[in-house]
């Protein structure tokens, strides 16, 4: 009669004993390594790109606001609803060029309206990956022209990860526009076409892309970026020519008109 | 491992199983707020650049 419990716990043990194997612990302590590193390319692929991309796009609003609050719009607005009509933009003559600040300094705001129509990125000076492209989003290649300057205004961005500006590069169409916002004003650049070259292909930066030894009379947009995706064997290259500009009184164009003021 | 785990954990299987997701909310958390964004400076998978 005494002797059942004894009996029953020992009953019991040999399975519970034969669960904790090393294999069976090094087997738990692989998947858990697996899980990790699915857990973690989720992260950063996906959770990461939207937090950062979200914040980045916060930090473009608050600088637009920043500007178009220091500087009130002067031109009442009339606009014309019942007649949709080709608008002939103002010609504001030549554009203001502002002088490249120091590194890691935002000093634009880019609007793609093909990438969302919230979109509101800022553009900071040099191409540095952890105190620029990492942290900020778009830089701008120190010695490349400033929006507006005739040559080359230049810039690079992530395509995945820490936030993406450039994700959707590759979805831009002939005459898409990309709006660049400044102290002084709106550089209002048309997109012309894609390139794919060597990471070593730099003459995508030149001043005329592509020929080093000839002088500027244009003013064009570079954007490079990572090709493939996730990828660093290739870049990306977006093209863009100049349109037009407008001062910061005169308002934002219509376009970005909504995202612009949205911001205030 | 995790059977270890759950062994030792105190009370009912109810209260195993909340003990159990307040301590995964909490590794994720750890994970996501610290160990990802520094794990994330070493492993640079795009580089946007070009240079000569």
């Amino acid at each position: 009669m005494t002797t059942q419990p004894p009996r029953r716990h020992e009953a019991r043990q040999p399975p519970v004993r034969g669960r904790i194997s090393v294999i069976g612990i090094i087997g738990e302590i692989l998947i858990t390594a697996g899980v990790l590193v699915f857990l973690f390319l989720g992260w950063q692929l996906w959770l990461n790109d939207l937090v950062v991309g979200a914040d980045q796009n916060k930090q473009g609003v608050a600088l637009s606001h920043s500007w178009s609050a220091a500087t009130p719009v002067h031109q009442a607005p009339t606009p014309e609803v019942s007649t949709p009509t080709v608008i002939t933009p103002k010609d504001y003559g030549v554009p203001v060029v502002a002088k490249a600040p120091s590194n890691a300094r935002k000093f634009a705001v880019m609007y793609v309206p093909r990438f969302g129509a919230d979109y509101a990125r800022s553009v900071s000076e040099g191409v540095g990956t952890t105190d620029v492209l990492d942290k900020n989003g778009i830089g701008h290649y120190p010695g490349t022209q400033m929006p507006g300057e005739v040559g080359n205004f230049a810039v690079a961005a992530h395509r995945t990860t820490h936030g993406a500006p450039f994700k959707q590069l590759a979805t831009l169409q002939v005459g898409d526009k990309i709006y660049l916002q400044t102290a002084d004003g709106y550089y209002t650049y048309d997109f012309r076409g894609l390139e794919y070259v060597r990471p070593t292909g730099v003459g995508v930066l030149d001043a005329v892309p592509q020929s080093p030894r000839v002088a500027a009379t244009d003013r064009v947009m570079t954007m490079t970026s990572c090709n493939p995706m996730l990828s660093a064997a290739e870049r990306i290259i977006a093209y863009a020519v100049f349109e037009s500009w407008q001062p910061t009184s005169a308002g934002p164009p219509t376009a970005i008109a909504a995202s612009v003021n949205a911001s205030q | 491992m995790y059977a270890a785990l759950w062994r030792i954990l105190p009370g009912p299987i109810w209260l195993r199983i909340v003990i159990l997701v307040v301590l995964l909310a909490v590794v994720l958390t750890v994970l996501v707020m610290w160990i990802f964004p520094w794990l994330n400076g070493f492993i640079n998978v795009s580089d946007v650049t070009v240079k000569a």
